[in-house]
């Protein structure tokens, strides 16, 4: 995949690209991040038929201060391609890719488990890995790695109803 | 004695012909090997609504990989699918090293891709062995089991260990093939041939696990994809996709093996998948046996590997050199790679970030059955209660990777 044709295709869209160690790199606003991403999965060429991976990096000091950063792959033609979307800490939220790819759905979950960033449109948007009543994100740079969490107090699970299903 | 009038009122209003009932199977449940909770909505047998809960096994990884040195994120990966720990390590490092800009010795390569295809095999007969058992054929799970061990051998004798192996450092091996692996290798592939012979003679064609395996949890390529799903459940649908000869690592592109693929993406095409993929494991092990290179199985760059022990206890730049890499770790360039190696379940990607700090600033894995398990919703709505069993089976969760 070459920098050249992603920046002929979208112009301005593209904030920033890299490079590196045979790794491609674009960054993308927010707002127009939901267009792009399935752009590059319909269109041929691109043909990103794959969300191999999607996940944040939490950068505490810098502004702004996420890195939502996806990671394409496209079966037929081959290629790889790193998609980054950045966002203020403040306001933490992108578009929800789930529309484009199925795996969005669960990986966008883990994310917003871990980061604390919304994801506006996703279908169900909850914890996954950790439970309902866990305090804090735990992969912002910010949750010391050694905090406890308040104790969950026993409730009777026959007492207690079922979880309210979705 | 008469029940009171609440529940006469209740029983008199509900209808037992359309009543949607909810349950829970799981977290531990004796027939999923995994701790994992379907909250299901059942009409009668057959389910309406399917929400996979997962994260019982949830340990923080990525979050203690930030905490101490590249080094130190081995033991951890080991730990990640521990059915196939060799390929975890292998995974890892080579991120490690493609952010380094590391080139590794020829003979390297080769102990890794031949190690990694040990493991897939024993992560195979792991899936293969619990989805039978499962289905009522515990003979085949004390079969596979057997030949399990037989590879545990191997790896133990290579690594020291059988499961929580550590083996690979940045940069290299901890430990070459002992002088008679060769031997080994071919004692232990007289034996697991034997048992896969006696394992497709009780399953393939077997009526009972036939009809509980073909025609469930079906997938299409379109929604596979979409899904994400890898390995030998996106392969299931007819996907030839494979990393080792999509994006070659180490020496897989001298390799001649082949991609199996099944047609319907039902649960007895995994299980072809999978059963196929153990003796095209075997042929590349037996191809890299016969050309394995000799040499060093690690780079001797004093910045990023262990001086030698001699060198530590007699001479002062040695240890020196020794406190530095333990204390301050090995100074990884700044910067960001995605590195993906085929694992036992699918592609298994390690998104690693540097800070050019002695410490990972992010480590990712993108773990292969966290998606399979994304997908078991679609699988399963529409299917029976006992579809849950062997469709979760093939899926092959492992709750070290999944949940991390």
């Amino acid at each position: 995949m070459s920098i050249d044709k992603l920046k002929e295709r979208f112009g301005a869209d593209v904030l920033g690209s890299e490079d590196a160690r045979g790794e491609e790199t674009i960054v993308v606003g927010r707002d127009r991040a939901p267009e792009i991403l399935k752009a590059l999965r319909d269109e041929p060429g691109f043909e990103f038929n794959m969300l191999s991976d999607l996940t944040a990096v939490d950068w505490p000091d810098r502004k702004p201060r996420f890195d939502v950063v996806y990671h394409l792959n496209s079966l037929t033609l081959r290629h790889r391609l790193r998609v980054k979307v950045q966002i203020e800490g403040g306001e933490a939220w992108v578009t929800s890719a789930a529309g484009i790819w199925k795996a969005a759905d669960w990986l966008e979950r883990e994310c917003y488990d871990m980061f604390g960033i919304r994801f506006h449109g996703h279908p169900d948007l909850r914890r996954i890995l950790l439970y309902d009543s866990f305090e804090g994100h735990p992969l912002r740079k910010d949750y010391p790695y050694q905090r406890r969490q308040p104790v969950v107090p026993e409730t009777d699970p026959v007492v207690n109803p079922l979880r309210p299903s979705r | 004695m008469a029940l009171p009038a609440r529940w006469q009122q209740k029983i008199a209003a509900s209808d037992p012909a359309d009543e949607i009932m909810e349950i829970q199977m799981g977290p531990s449940h004796p027939a999923a090997h995994g701790t994992i909770k379907f909250n299901l909505k059942l009409d009668g047998e057959r389910i309406v609504d399917c929400d996979v809960e997962v994260g019982y096994l949830h340990r923080g990884f990525e979050k203690m990989c930030e905490q101490g040195t590249w080094t130190q994120c081995f033991p951890y990966t080991d730990r990640l699918n521990y059915a196939s720990p060799c390929i975890n390590n292998v995974g890892f490092a080579l991120a490690v090293e493609k952010l380094l800009g590391i080139e590794l010795p020829e003979r390297c390569k080769y102990v890794r891709a031949i190690m990694s295809e040990v493991s897939r095999i024993t992560d195979h007969l792991t899936c293969l062995g619990m989805a039978a058992s499962e289905v009522g054929a515990t003979t085949v799970a004390f079969y596979t089991l057997e030949a399990r061990e037989l590879l545990y051998d191997l790896v133990e004798a290579v690594t020291g260990a059988r499961l929580t192996v550590t083996w690979c450092r940045v940069g290299g091996v901890t430990h070459d093939l002992p002088a008679d692996f060769n031997d080994r290798i071919q004692a232990a592939f007289r034996n697991l041939d034997a048992v896969l012979s006696d394992c497709d003679k009780l399953l393939s064609r077997n009526r009972v696990f036939v009809d509980r395996m073909s025609g469930i949890g079906i997938m299409s390529r379109e929604d596979a994809i979409s899904y994400g799903l890898t390995g030998p459940l996106l392969r299931a649908t007819g996907v030839a996709y494979d990393v080792r000869k999509a994006n070659p690592y180490l020496v897989y592109d001298r390799f001649d093996f082949e991609v199996p693929t099944g047609e319907k993406g039902d649960n007895y095409d995994r299980f072809n998948v999978r059963f196929q993929e153990m003796y095209q494991s075997q042929r590349i092990i037996e191809q890299a046996m016969a050309s394995i290179p000799d040499g060093p199985v690690s780079i001797t760059d004093p910045h990023v590997m262990l001086p030698p022990k001699h060198k530590v206890y007699n001479s002062i730049e040695g240890l020196m050199n020794h406190f530095k890499l333990i204390m301050e770790g090995i100074k990884v360039p700044p910067g960001e790679v995605y590195s993906a190696v085929e694992g036992g379940n699918g592609e298994l990607g390690f998104y690693v970030v540097s800070d050019g700090s002695g410490r990972p600033y992010r480590v990712r894995v993108r773990p292969p059955c966290f998606l399979g398990m994304g997908a078991l919703n679609k699988m399963l709505i529409g299917r029976m209660i006992p579809d849950i069993i062997t469709t979760f089976g093939m899926v092959n969760m492992i709750g070290g990777e999944c949940d991390r």
